[in-house]
């Protein structure tokens, strides 16, 4: 009995390359990052011990804790910006009809340029001197329009939501379509005879049973929004002012551009820690870990 | 079959190896110097001085800007890194000269006194800290000037303001025509420095920064840095930087464009906004409608129409770990600020930090705006570094951050100084 469950699954050995990957790549450098929390280092001279120092700046510094609500706000924006028009779309496009699969296609086009490719480009057609929206907003006597997307302290934020929305919304859109396309036509024709119409349908079948895709789908969401960097970087630095200045950004100046590597790593260690446990409390609440399949027969 | 032609393979790589090992080193009895610079307009020149180089082999490598600062910092700290490296003097400097990485030119320009008397001294003390040189200049000299488009100043029947008031008079006169009265970059940031540099001055003086850049107690609560804040604020307010200066980024075509078709009519800028005009709108200097002048000054302050800030200069320095310290030295002192070097500086535009050089500017092409720019450094009682590179790095992110703010009005003089005063 004992030798039977052993011999189930494949072989441990098999995990060996990632894991010693893993090891090397990511867990020692991580150690190396805590290691440094607790130190000062500018990056050119030895690291000296600082004690507890960096820790309890990061209790004190008011922008670092002002980066940490940009962060959650920003979590928080784009998962309600994105999570219904990728879930809407991603159910749109899982019918079978030619011109379905065309807009597919177009609707997959963010995801395959490159952050930065984006991120120039936004930041070009918002310019408000020689952008587009500028440019439109003129021709069409739209003084009123705001023109300062970027550089509004008030907008800079929902702009990144909607720059972050635009780039990550195909990517989610598809794990709906797949999620969508699993559910078994025989229930809907079930639903149909019953006198179900689509938006019953809808709400009423469809959803229910892409509950774990959208746990997936927003687990990906929210613990990707801690990582956000590259966008936000190239389009406007954290600015205007501390605006858009999210806890990876503030890793980012503070260890880079301001050369204090140790603040820098204690930041780095709480971004790590963020992640690992908002994806542990998700799996908890969601049951993500004793997932059935939502399906017939499976 | 196959180890054969394996074992094959490195046999041949062995002897190609040793080949190549053996011509290094017939080679080598010259020595070899490594040199690290920056992808920039001056690349040609600086190749062309280790080219034509007999004493030495010099091996000229070229970064693009942003990551050499990452991999220069990273190899001096390793002790892997070149023997001579551009860099920008200042705080950045400073901070390998405090890790002991960097080799104290001193002795060397006292002994040889037409070497040190070459270069402009306070171009010189961007590279100096406590009385040692770490760096010698090697491109030319970026004064900030006030620019201006003539055809507007001319159509709004203004002229050139030489004080405040006059600027403010100025600002409100078109503004009311419709033309942004100054063109900023505000989302770079450091644009909104140069407004910083010369109000603090122009206010209070040199000694203000000074005392910030000496590290002295309370430094930054000067009421003169909050005069030159509130100075500032009341600009904003009054419009003169237009509505959306904010998302603005400072780029040479945009904001040349704008000042060439007068949608705005003046810029604080860095004398390369010349080349710039140059190329993006030409028709303005061909018009003779392209004016500059000093910044204004301000009534009941403490500094001289003639002080100036900017960049000094970019500068070269030796790491403290090199095999070859006195044949990196003769290298600088040789080729670097020769006659030849000079020429090709000026023949790319730059205004080299060097004295004695007005007649060969006056030949030279836009003879008329680079003589006035070399007038306007030698008679400088005060030539200003740009804070941001003065400071540590630490101390010059939360300076740019502030001032956005400042300019955004989402703090008061008041805060800044109190924000800046926290800085360590």
């Amino acid at each position: 009995m004992r030798a039977d469950r052993k011999r189930k699954g494949a072989s441990p050995l098999l995990a060996l390359p990632a894991l010693t990957l893993f090891g090397f790549f990511a867990l020692l450098p991580m150690i190396g990052v805590v290691v440094l929390s607790f130190t000062y280092y500018d990056g050119i001279s030895a690291p000296r011990s600082a004690g507890l120092a960096n820790w309890s700046r990061f209790l004190h510094d008011t922008t670092t804790h002002h980066a940490i609500w940009l962060t959650l706000k920003i979590m928080a924006l784009s998962w309600l910006a994105q999570t219904p028009i990728a879930l809407l779309l991603g159910v749109f496009i899982s019918g079978r009809q030619r011109y379905r699969s065309v807009l597919a296609a177009v609707y997959f086009i963010p995801l395959l340029f490159s952050a930065a490719a984006i991120a120039i480009t936004w930041k070009n057609l918002l310019d408000p001197n020689f952008g587009l929206m500028s440019n439109l907003t003129h021709r069409l006597h739209m003084g009123w329009f705001p023109s300062d997307w970027l550089g509004s302290p008030r907008l800079a934020l929902y702009t990144m939501v909607f720059l972050i929305s635009w780039q990550f919304i195909p990517f989610h859109m598809l794990i709906y379509q797949a999620g969508a396309r699993q559910i078994p036509l025989s229930i809907y024709e079930a639903a149909e005879i019953d006198g179900a119409g689509r938006v019953r349908q809808f709400l009423n079948i469809t959803l229910p049973l892409l509950k774990n895709t959208i746990v997936t789908s927003s687990m990906l969401m929210i613990v990707g929004s801690i990582t956000y960097f590259d966008l936000i970087f190239i389009v406007t630095g954290g600015g205007p002012g501390y605006a858009t200045r999210i806890l990876p950004l503030d890793m980012y100046i503070n260890g880079f551009q301001g050369s204090d590597m140790g603040y820098a790593s204690a930041i780095s260690v709480v971004l790590v820690a963020a992640a690992l446990s908002f994806s542990m409390f998700l799996i908890r609440v969601t049951g993500f870990g004793r997932f059935r399949s939502a399906h017939e027969g499976a | 079959m196959k180890r054969h032609t394996l074992l094959r393979l490195a046999a041949m790589a062995i002897v190609a190896l040793a080949a190549l090992a053996s011509t290094g080193s017939a080679a080598s009895k010259k020595p070899s110097l490594q040199l690290w610079t920056i992808q920039r307009t001056e690349n040609t020149v600086e190749t062309n001085a280790a080219k034509t180089y007999k004493a030495a082999k010099v091996h000229v490598q070229i970064f693009a800007n942003d990551p050499y600062k990452q991999k220069i910092k990273v190899s001096l700290g390793s002790g892997k890194g070149p023997d001579l490296f551009m860099n920008w003097g200042g705080g950045g400097l400073r901070q390998y000269v405090n890790a002991n990485k960097v080799l104290d030119l001193t002795p060397y320009l006292n002994a040889d006194k037409t070497w040190k008397n070459r270069f402009f001294n306070n171009v010189l003390q961007t590279a100096a800290f406590n009385g040692k040189y770490y760096g010698i200049p090697n491109v030319g000299m970026q004064p900030v000037l006030l620019f201006y488009n003539k055809a507007v100043f001319r159509a709004n029947g203004l002229s050139a303001p030489k004080t405040w008031s006059d600027l403010i008079n100025v600002v409100r006169k078109l503004k009311s025509a419709g033309i942004t009265p100054f063109i900023l970059g505000g989302q770079s940031k450091w644009p909104d420095l140069m407004w910083e540099e010369y109000l603090v001055d122009r206010v209070g003086g040199p000694k203000v920064f000074n005392d910030i850049a000496a590290g002295k107690k309370n430094a930054w609560l000067n009421p003169a840095v909050i005069k030159a804040n509130t100075l500032i604020q009341q600009l904003v307010d009054a419009g003169a930087f237009g509505a959306n200066f904010s998302s603005t980024t400072y780029d040479g075509t945009v904001t040349a464009t704008l000042l060439g078709t007068g949608k705005g009519a003046m810029e604080l800028m860095g004398n390369w906004e010349y080349g710039a005009v140059l190329q993006n709108a030409p028709d303005l200097l061909k018009a003779n409608d392209l004016g500059w002048m000093r910044f204004p000054t301000v009534s009941g302050g403490k500094g001289d129409i003639k002080d100036i800030a900017g960049n000094t200069s970019n500068f070269y320095s030796i790491a403290k770990k090199t095999k070859n310290p006195a044949a990196a030295v003769a290298f600088l002192k040789k080729q670097i600020m020769n006659k030849a070097y000079v020429n090709g500086l000026i023949k790319l535009g730059n205004i080299p930090p060097v004295k004695g050089i007005a007649p060969k500017l006056s030949t030279g092409s836009n003879a008329a705006f680079t003589t006035w720019c070399y007038n306007l450094v030698q008679s400088a009682p005060n030539y200003q570094h740009s804070w941001d590179q003065v400071l540590s790095p630490n101390a010059a992110t939360a300076l740019l951050t502030n001032l956005d703010q400042l300019f955004l009005k989402q703090i008061t003089p008041q805060q800044f100084s109190a924000n800046m005063n926290k800085v360590k």
